[in-house]
């Protein structure tokens, strides 16, 4: 046991280069769990009762190994990792055992706690924003951590937090250290957490959604970090995440909790690849796959989790469950191996599964509205709905109080062009501080002035007066990411449909008419209306915004990341939505978003933007199949797959360093500092990097490509 | 950040000049020192009036822009005039600065470390019996006008102690005044503590509302968390990251309140009779003092100045957000 603690012990004798494997060697006493938890229940006082948050949680890890943990939000999947460590308040009720080699935990008091936390047990969390205090120099936290369980001198402990983060990948970490964390950009300050939380040669890392809020590029990085920090330590990992994809690389055994409980468990290969609790068949049918190739509709898992104040009897899944049976609705099953399975479930039918019920089949999978005509018609014979040509929004950056004086140049969106065709969805990716969302601002202010034009409809808006754009307006609606923040929690539903009809004339009966209409159309019940939006579902809410942007009845659509702060099985049903929404009233779709699986399975055409540019366009399968930037080669390599074979095979283009700003753009290519290509590159080569700023070139009939040396590479 | 403080000075400056000669001029204009000597009987005569006026610069004949350049002249050489008694401003103010100093400083620090502890310790507290009772404890005193928690104070000392248990009235009782020796500071002590009272219950009961909701939206932060997965004990995070974290909203509250308490504990010097520069904001005012009300003016925009610099050179120790670099 002692072995594992040594930070000189490699742990390589537990993995092999094509990942983690389980662990059979036996030249360390591995066998041992490091950490094992059994039958955790925590409960919250609520004003509306008990909230059972989690409901008997048992796990064990040993050392090397990484034990992943999926859930959706309010599974309880974060609430058991706090449990683990005594920082629940304490107000919740913690029953069960937790026991660190052997030792238990549940009981301690919060001294003797404090003494294994940071020690034994490393924390990485999810938000690194919020995760480190903004007073204190970055290294003066991670000198904290090393004080308080280390008998260091301030010189001591420096020199050690330096070395942590030069471990970490910290460029200059001598002068970076003495940084607060306002000064780190999201992926440096995550690494600087996982600095911390090995600071110490812990036992066991919890990593609480550790990628969550990263860009797919930064989220590479700091998972590789991970992985370099427990070949340090030779950790055991328990790694939470609503990912299917980081966890399938990274993992090695997995379990996948709902409602509060674990409802199957096993290796990586057995939940992935023949998985035997609907939930987890359902949840794996449900996420957009960046190596699809066919257009297929997901298949949602209708309805939401139960409310764990008042859980249903009988198997918490059962409402959403496909194959419910009535034992399901009396009896809640228990985790055990079912006959004729491999691994763990909770499922009173899982011995079925695989045997008389087919899993891929269980779900009902949702028709693909039939291409409409108008999709069906060459692109080019389509009329263009929108057209940016050069679209610059640059901002000054300036300096003074009284007299402002110009001292430099935001370039945010740095002369953009593309168009949308009828009946056409374009995707628009990259990564956060790419221009995006200035883009899209600029294109629904129908600008007037700065240089390059936005042509909608055929009209150019700088010649364009009041009457006119107020017309415009109506043909062009949006939906904003997060549906609570963008529906007024005050007025009813119906009220927020009739609004924008209101605004623009419609009379008190066809709004009354329209509005039950919108409600059908997005999939809700008409009688609902004078409900308010808190009364309805995160998925549901997004419903409704949709409704409000089809209203009157626009032509484009600009959907600002219109799925991300949905569960996965539910954005799947929103997804299926738009695409039919599409079809059935020929709508066109500006479609803005992070995640390249969610935009392959939406969009027809697809433009890559990095730092205020485009730098890759062209139709989706192009895109995906022959990605021929390096930047989008990069991006496509780094979003990892539910897919756990194919994960261990493949090898990532990873990107060094962040975003450049966009106030100080480098010069010639603007990719060309953190491109991998170009260190590949001859000196007249790179000359020519530094020095040309490359123009869009045309690849095939429609893909074009802003590099020098553009040439598609396989990456999925 | 040397630089932006001489900036921020300079201006600062600019406005308390604006500031006091403003305030001169309403106060020259407002008030109507003759009628001090109005209506006496017997009367007065109009020229002794109006030599007595011109003795102090406040004759209603002279044009205002005259009288006002006479002022600041002697303002511009560190003469604040005199004060309709004839006496130096000067002097007056000087004293009171001393009265006020003595009864403000040890409250103020008491008032503010009290409040911003009871706030911290009620939001850590939030719901429990000690939360409820600070809670409604604050909203009592601050509902309370000051003059009656005063007389509160007074009457319950009476009520409890008996009569003459502790004297309340002026900074010392009469045979002490002007000595420092041992006893005459424990007189002062005594004297010291009603009126210290009422304005450290003031100010911990404003204080801790604030420092409450500012320690109440850290606690549930990640960072706070953070601090505690590393290994720090409960109290010791909270307060080394919490509390450290919670106080940089209050800490300008705090400033402004302490530094301009200096002409504002009004009542409290009034009802236990120190005469300190509270008491000279009002007493100069209802006896148509117009050097003494803009010495007072005067007095007040540079304790803004002082509060405002001051509140930016702590915000900006404390907080490594907004050092300028």
């Amino acid at each position: 046991m002692t072995d594992s603690t040594n930070p000189s012990q490699p742990s390589d004798s537990t993995r092999t280069k094509e990942g983690l494997r389980p662990v059979t060697d036996t030249r360390l006493d591995i066998s041992q769990p490091v950490l094992e938890v059994s039958d955790l229940h925590v409960a919250f006082p609520s004003e509306a009762g008990q909230v059972r948050a989690v409901r008997g949680v048992s796990y064990a890890v040993r050392p090397g190994e990484v034990l992943g943990i999926v859930g959706e939000s309010g599974s309880g999947k974060s609430v058991s990792s706090m449990a683990v460590l005594g920082l629940l308040p304490e107000s919740a009720a913690v029953t069960g055992s937790v026991k660190l080699n052997g030792r238990e935990l549940l009981g301690l008091s919060d001294n003797e706690m404090s003494k294994i936390r940071g020690k034994d047990i490393g924390m990485v969390f999810q938000d690194p924003l919020s995760a480190l205090t903004p007073v204190y120099s970055v290294g003066t936290q991670i000198v904290e951590a090393l004080q308080i369980h280390q008998d260091l001198t301030k010189v001591q402990a420096r020199e050690r937090s330096i070395e942590l983060l030069d471990l970490v990948g910290i460029p200059d970490p001598k002068r970076r250290v003495d940084n607060f964390p306002h000064e780190f950009s999201g992926g440096m300050r995550q690494r600087a957490m996982i600095a911390m939380a090995i600071a110490n040669d812990p036992k066991v890392i919890i990593a609480d959604e550790p990628t969550t809020a990263l860009d797919v590029t930064i989220q590479a990085q700091v998972l590789e970090v991970l992985k370099k920090a427990q070949d340090v330590t030779g950790a055991a990992i328990v790694m939470i995440t609503h990912d299917l994809g980081v966890i399938a690389g990274f993992a090695d055994r997995v379990q996948v909790m709902y409602a509060g409980k674990p409802v199957e468990a096993g290796s990586v290969d057995e939940v992935y690849y023949s998985p035997r609790m609907p939930y987890t068949i359902g949840l794996l049918g449900s996420i957009p796959r960046l190596d699809d190739t066919e257009r297929r509709a997901l298949t949602p898992i209708e309805g939401n989790p139960p409310s764990m104040v008042e859980l249903p009897k009988g198997c918490p899944f059962a409402a959403r469950c496909p194959i419910a049976i009535d034992r399901c609705r009396e009896v809640e099953p228990t985790l055990s191996v079912k006959e004729g399975n491999t691994h763990p479930t909770a499922c009173h039918r899982s011995h079925e599964l695989g045997d008389t019920l087919d899993p891929a089949a269980i779900y009902p999978v949702p028709e693909v509205p039939e291409a409409s005509d108008l999709e069906q018609r060459p692109r080019g014979e389509r009329a263009t709905v929108l057209e940016l040509d050069n679209l610059t929004k640059h901002f000054p950056l300036t300096k003074g109080a009284v007299v402002k004086r110009k001292v430099g140049v935001v370039r945010a969106v740095d002369g953009i062009s593309l168009d949308i065709r009828e009946g056409e969805t374009l995707g628009l990716v990259g990564e956060s501080g790419c221009g995006k969302t200035t883009t899209l601002l600029e294109i629904l202010d129908l600008p007037k002035g700065q240089v390059g034009t936005v042509t909608v409809f055929g009209k150019d808006t700088r010649s364009m007066n009041r009457a006119d754009r107020k017309t415009l307006r109506r043909d062009m609606q949006i939906v904003f990411q997060d549906p609570m923040a963008a529906l007024d929690a005050r007025m009813p539903i119906g009220d927020i449909l009739a609004e924008p009809l209101k605004t623009h004339g419609w009379d008190k009966e066809r709004i009354a008419a329209r509005v039950p209409e919108l409600l059908e159309l997005v999939g809700l019940n008409p009688d609902h209306a004078d409900r308010y939006p808190q009364e309805f579902s995160g998925g549901q809410r997004q419903r409704i915004s949709i409704a409000r942007a089809l209203a009157l009845e626009p032509k484009l659509v600009v959907l600002d990341e219109p799925v991300s702060a949905l569960d996965v099985s539910i954005q799947a049903g929103v997804l299926n939505l738009l695409d039919e929404l599409k079809t059935r009233l020929g709508l066109s779709y500006l479609f803005v978003a992070h995640d390249l699986s969610v935009v392959r399975h939406i969009a027809d055409r697809i433009a890559v933007m990095y730092l205020g540019r485009i730098v890759e366009v062209g139709d989706t399968q192009s895109i995906f199949d022959a990605p021929s930037h390096p930047y989008t080669q990069a991006l496509l390599s780094a979003v990892p797959l539910p897919d756990p074979r194919r994960e261990r095979e493949r090898t990532r283009i990873l990107l060094t360093g962040d975003l450049p700003s966009p106030a100080n753009v480098p010069s010639g290519c603007r990719f060309r500092n953190r491109c991998p290509k170009y260190l590949s590159l001859d000196e007249a080569e790179q000359l020519r990097c530094r020095d040309e700023d490359p123009a869009s070139a045309k690849l095939a009939d429609d893909h074009s490509a802003a590099c020098h040396f553009a040439k598609a590479l396989e990456v999925i | 950040m040397g630089r932006y403080l001489l900036r921020k000075l300079a201006n600062n400056l600019i406005l308390v000049l604006l500031a006091a000669s403003l305030s001169y001029f309403v106060a020259g204009l407002s008030l109507h020192p003759q009628s001090n000597y109005e209506g006496r009987n017997p009367p007065l005569a109009k020229s002794t009036i109006a030599k007595t006026l011109d003795d102090v610069n406040m004759n209603p004949d002279t044009p205002i822009v005259t009288r006002f350049i006479t002022w600041a002249d002697g303002v511009a050489h560190g003469d604040l005039g005199k004060t309709i008694d004839g006496s130096p401003v000067n002097d007056e103010v000087g004293r009171r600065i001393g009265v006020s100093t003595r009864l403000l400083l040890l409250a103020t620090l008491v008032g503010s470390v009290g409040g911003v502890a009871l706030g911290a310790l009620g939001a850590i507290k939030q719901y429990k019996l000690f939360d409820r009772v600070t809670t409604l404890a604050s909203f009592f005193i601050l509902a309370m006008p000051t003059f009656v928690l005063a007389l509160f104070l007074k009457l319950a000392s009476i009520q409890f102690l008996g009569a003459g248990t502790i004297h309340f009235t002026g900074e010392t009782d009469p045979e002490f005044a002007g000595h420092w020796d041992f006893a005459a500071l424990g007189n002062r002590a005594e004297h010291m503590l009603l009126p210290g009272l009422t304005l450290v219950l003031i100010q911990v009961g404003l204080y801790s509302r604030y420092q409450r909701s500012t320690m109440l939206d850290v606690l549930g932060s990640d960072f706070l968390r953070t601090a505690r997965a590393k290994g720090l004990r409960r109290r010791t995070a909270l307060v080394k990251h919490g509390l450290r974290t919670a106080i940089l909203p209050v800490v300008p509250l705090l400033v402004y309140n302490i530094v301009l308490l200096f002409v504002g504990a009004t009542f409290t010097e009034k009802a236990f009779g120190w005469h300190g520069m509270g008491e000279l904001l009002v007493n100069s005012i209802t006896r148509n003092d117009v050097n003494a009300t803009a010495a007072v003016s005067l007095f007040t925009a540079v304790l803004v100045l002082i509060a405002g610099i001051l509140s930016d050179l702590m915000y900006a120790a404390l907080d490594p957000r907004v050092r300028v670099r």
